[in-house]
């Protein structure tokens, strides 16, 4: 089929559009409808994307399943994958089935929500897949109105001032990005991504209002695509929408945010920053590295002293979003391969974890960690699955939490000893403020009243668990299946960096000595 | 001569109708035509939009030059044709339910359409000020349609004695450039008028005609009627003000910035770009505050001519062509937006509060979502074709050397955002149990929004070929 890619994108927003208008009424059995058509719609997307990910061919490392239209302005409509991006796309297509299972409570407004998440997809998977820079942003920022939206509307209690917060501050991040992207256009007089991989973008040091630019116009382009991406990972000191965004947003909400949307910033520094703007991205590289760190060290502590389970899982996701970033500018084969599979690993884990709050959520209406303790006593099941993906999220060995951390640990060792030493003793706090969140929740004896009645997983919920723990760990068992599928696409993005900086370096006479 | 005549006919079919209107409704007594001449005036409209916009893609001038007829002033006339036509559709209902439907509405609106028309064509500053006048006297006096209301007589002495203030600048810069240039003609001018060559006079003459102008598409500084105006006028009359007018204005702003002044460019340039700058963060900032919906719409309104006049301070081919795509995206909107304040009302009373809003997607699913659209579309998000009408300017502005000009735009479009979303928020998240609107039924204005609203959308895939029509209109204005 020659159009596999968009038939994938788009059958979520087919099954968006049958339910806008053709669903009518509110009833019991319009709402089951609606849930039912969103099911089978995430569900078929995901088989059909099971055939991009069989026939995909891991030793090219070009862009495959190209498709290409003429569009206005002179853009393109461009889609393809290649090593980096296929894997996203599954991710995508994976979990959102398990979203909308994970819906299945909700009673208000279910048509829009279902609705709201299709949409999403359809964005979701377009963002991946775009070849074209104009496309991509277009993708790439729609998606925040159904997230809007969906935090808005189905929200906690303080929902509209973590939705505000939540589309001004990635909106701000990313306009900055659109205007890099015009200069792009105007500079290469192409939108097309492909050849902008390969057009290679002035560096040379200039000054602006007497401020020496090192890197020219590559770092001025890197620090406006920074803008975004850092936004959207997000970066430690720009991260102070997500706690707010996680805790407010309905459950399933949280899972696609953590699970999927906040992988669009790593994957937008794959996919831009690293190999357009080689010689920016190196010149900045030091502050990428310790911002990371930073977020690592500080964002776990800051976990720790959370009441709010929600805001402890978030803090837990923006340091896992360090040893992404801290991986990606790495720039070597393991910094780059622990990068990517540490955001596939953190798809599964942190979207089960907030299925695990969720599950406890839907009984007892509260997030508060002192609401809860001794669960293990009446939830058996969901203690043992609780535990897995604390572990999991801790990095023990042999689920695939591991992997990612260590692969971006060895990788940064290589380039920076004293941020891999910095980071890793993030790995310890993560230990203690999972280990500790687990305890006060799940150890000791039931004797809070209102806990004594609550039950334990019922078997929809089991359902969602299972494939998630299946590939945490397979994934952790087996790496390989992940890092044959990236591996020769990472490498052609490493040697492409190194060599862009060391013609870059080669071309600068040497300052000062 | 009767081959100048043949140029302007459809100019002189309009105000033949427009006096021929006038005669008859005289002759009938009170305003038993009115409605039949609105929708006949509209129809009208339609019609003439068809036969200007399918001529011959030729440029002609008549007049011993005063009059152009060029791709450029077609597009633009086809665009305020259209706009015109789509709002005097609209407002039948609107102001025959209210008591305020009389024959010289739609017989003003037409004559303001014929100034409008002179407007774009112009190629003398004599013509210029012609079709500025009928335009704006036209205006004034609508503006204050509603006699018995403080408010709507306020709008039009308001708008009247600022516009009269801002026509005595053009005259004045008119003046200064006829006595430095020793031409009205802007094929005369634009001989003497070259870059780093322009005299003291010219460059006052320049100055003060650009004022006038600014004041005409309310830029900032000159913006401060536009929301007394819209506020006070009727909710119909604000969206033609919000809409034609509009484009004329950018037109003949363009018109006389690039065939007068277009050797100039580095003359003009940096003042067009500051007020730009200036209108894109007023109309930004000032509109967070707004309770009032027409008032809001009226800031929004700055703030997107700030972004059409980033296209024209560009000072390209590309930059026209921009401007005139983000006027054709922009006056689409609002007809839609428009309708959808239109059909806002309590008990048969108009409503213009925006937390009057409250829960209004549970009620009306359907026109809650054609407005988010429009919204967003507005905020310049995309997908919605909006956020196109941005891309072109930006990339206009970056090309023409003002990467800082769209550096500032971006970052008000996120400020400018901030208030749409409130409308949605009302909307969306609203409080479940405040008193909230009826439903509106009105075929026409729901088909209006929602028709703006498809376009929204379905534009993003080829802009329905106004793409290259803009292109051939920016390309036979800049030589």
């Amino acid at each position: 089929m020659d159009n596999l890619l968009s038939f994938t994108t788009f059958i979520p927003a087919v099954a968006a559009l049958i339910l806008a208008v053709f669903l009518r009424g509110s009833d019991a059995a319009s709402q089951r409808n609606a849930k039912w058509v969103a099911m089978f719609a995430t569900t078929a997307t995901f088989l059909v994307s099971l055939f991009i990910l069989f026939e995909f061919d891991p030793s090219n490392t070009g862009f495959q399943f190209v498709e290409q239209g003429e569009w206005l302005l002179g853009l393109q409509y461009k889609m393809g994958v290649d090593g980096i991006s296929v894997l996203f796309v599954m991710l995508t297509t994976f979990m959102m089935p398990l979203v909308i299972a994970a819906s299945w409570n909700v009673d208000t407004r279910v048509k829009e929500y279902m609705i709201a998440f299709l949409l999403l997809e359809t964005l979701m998977l377009g963002v991946f897949m775009a070849l074209d820079l104009v496309l991509f942003y277009l993708f790439f920022e729609a998606g925040l109105i159904p997230m809007f939206l969906i935090i808005g509307i189905w929200g906690g209690a303080d929902r509209i001032y973590a939705s505000f917060k939540f589309f001004l501050y990635t909106f701000l991040g990313s306009v900055l990005m659109l205007v890099a992207m015009v200069a792009m256009f105007s500079d290469a007089g192409t939108t097309d991504i492909v050849q902008l991989l390969g057009h290679e973008f002035d560096s040379g040091t200039f000054s602006i209002l007497g401020v020496q630019i090192v890197g020219g116009m590559q770092t001025l382009m890197f620090l406006a695509f920074f803008a975004s991406f850092a936004v959207k990972m997000p970066m430690w000191p720009v991260h102070t929408w997500l706690p707010d965004a996680h805790v407010q947003a309905p459950t399933a909400g949280s899972v696609v945010l953590a699970a999927i949307l906040l992988k669009m910033g790593g994957y937008g520094f794959l996919r831009f920053s690293l190999p357009m703007f080689p010689v920016g991205a190196e010149v900045l590289t030091p502050l990428v590295l310790w911002m990371s760190a930073i977020a690592i060290v500080y964002t776990s502590l800051v976990a720790l002293v959370q009441e709010d389970m929600k805001k402890l899982i978030a803090y837990s996701s923006v340091a896992h979003m360090g040893f992404v970033t801290m991986g990606i500018f790495a720039a070597n084969q393991q910094g780059v391969d622990g990068a990517i599979f540490q955001m596939v690993s953190h798809g599964f884990i942190s979207g089960a974890l907030f299925l695990c709050v969720g599950v406890i959520y839907d009984r007892m209406h509260t997030r508060e960690i002192d609401a809860y303790g001794g669960l293990v006593n009446r939830m058996p099941a969901y203690a043992m699955i609780f535990m897995f993906f604390t572990m999991a999220n801790v990095g023990l060995p042999g689920t695939s939490g591991f992997v990612g951390e260590f692969l971006t640990l060895m990788g940064t060792f290589q380039v920076n000893t004293w941020v891999a030493a910095v980071a890793t003793t993030g790995v310890i706090f993560s230990a203690a403020y999972a280990l500790w969140l687990y305890r006060r929740v799940v150890m000791g004896d039931l004797i809070k009243e209102s806990l004594k009645s609550i039950t334990d997983m019922t078997r929809r919920e089991k359902l969602i668990f299972a494939p998630l723990v299946a590939m945490t760990l397979l994934l952790g068992i087996y790496p390989a299946l992940v890092l044959d599928i990236i591996g020769p696409s990472v490498t052609a993005l490493v040697n492409n960096y190194d060599t862009a900086t060391a013609a870059a370096a080669a071309a600068t006479p040497m300052v000062g000595n | 001569m009767s081959a100048d005549l043949t140029l302007i006919l459809p100019e002189i079919v309009l105000a033949v109708f427009a006096m021929l209107g006038l005669l008859g409704a005289v002759y009938t007594g009170k305003d038993a035509l009115a409605s039949a001449l609105v929708w006949a005036t509209s129809a009208l409209f339609v019609l003439v939009a068809l036969w200007v916009g399918l001529a011959a893609p030729e440029t002609h001038t008549g007049f011993g030059g005063m009059f152009i007829d060029d791709g450029f002033s077609r597009f633009a006339k086809v665009t305020l044709l259209l706009s015109a036509a789509a709002v005097l559709a609209m407002s039948e209902g609107y102001m025959s339910a209210r008591g305020l439907l009389r024959f010289e509405y739609p017989i003003l609106i037409t004559l303001a359409v014929v100034g409008m028309m002179v407007m774009v064509s112009a190629g003398d500053l004599m013509s210029l000020y012609m079709g500025l006048e009928l335009q704006s006297l036209a205006l004034y006096v609508v503006a204050s349609l509603r006699r018995d209301s403080v408010k709507s007589t306020e709008a039009g002495l308001k708008y009247f004695v600022l516009g009269a203030l801002s026509s005595g600048l053009l005259l004045y810069g008119a003046s200064l450039i006829y006595g430095y240039a020793g031409t009205t003609l802007f094929s005369g001018i634009i001989q003497t008028a070259q870059t780093g060559d322009v005299s003291l006079g010219l460059l006052f003459g320049l100055i003060f005609v650009i004022s006038g102008l600014a004041f005409k598409v309310s830029a900032v500084p000159f913006h401060m009627w536009t929301p007394d105006v819209y506020e006070g006028a009727p909710t119909p009359v604000t969206a033609f003000f919000a809409t034609a007018p509009k484009v004329a204005a950018m037109g003949l702003f363009a018109r006389v910035m690039h065939d007068a002044f277009g050797n100039a460019v580095g003359d003009w340039q940096q003042v067009v770009a500051l007020i730009s700058l200036l209108s894109m963060f007023l109309g930004a900032i000032a509109a967070i505050g707004q309770t009032n919906i027409k008032r809001l719409m009226a800031y929004s309104s700055i703030a997107h001519m700030g972004y059409a006049l980033m296209g024209l301070a560009s000072g390209t081919i590309f930059g026209v062509q921009a401007m005139l795509v983000y006027l054709a995206i922009y006056v689409t909107m609002n007809v839609g937006t428009f309708a959808f304040i239109l059909m806002m009302e309590r008990d048969g009373q108009p409503v213009v509060d925006v937390a009057s809003l409250n829960m209004y997607a549970k009620r009306e699913p359907g026109k809650a979502l054609a407005m988010l659209v429009l919204l967003f579309s507005l905020a310049g998000v995309p997908p919605m074709l909006g956020f196109f009408g941005k891309l072109y300017v930006l990339r206009a502005a970056y090309e023409g050397g003002l990467a800082w000009l769209a550096i500032a735009g971006v970052v008000a479009s996120v400020i400018g955002a901030f208030y749409y979303l409130r409308i949605v928020f009302y909307m969306y998240f609203g409080d479940e149990n405040a008193e909230g609107l009826d439903g509106g039924k009105s075929p026409v204005l729901w088909g209006f929004l929602m028709a703006s609203a498809v376009v929204m959308v379905l534009g993003i895939v080829n802009m329905f070929g106004v793409e290259g029509a803009a292109a051939a209109a920016a390309a036979s204005l800049v030589n």
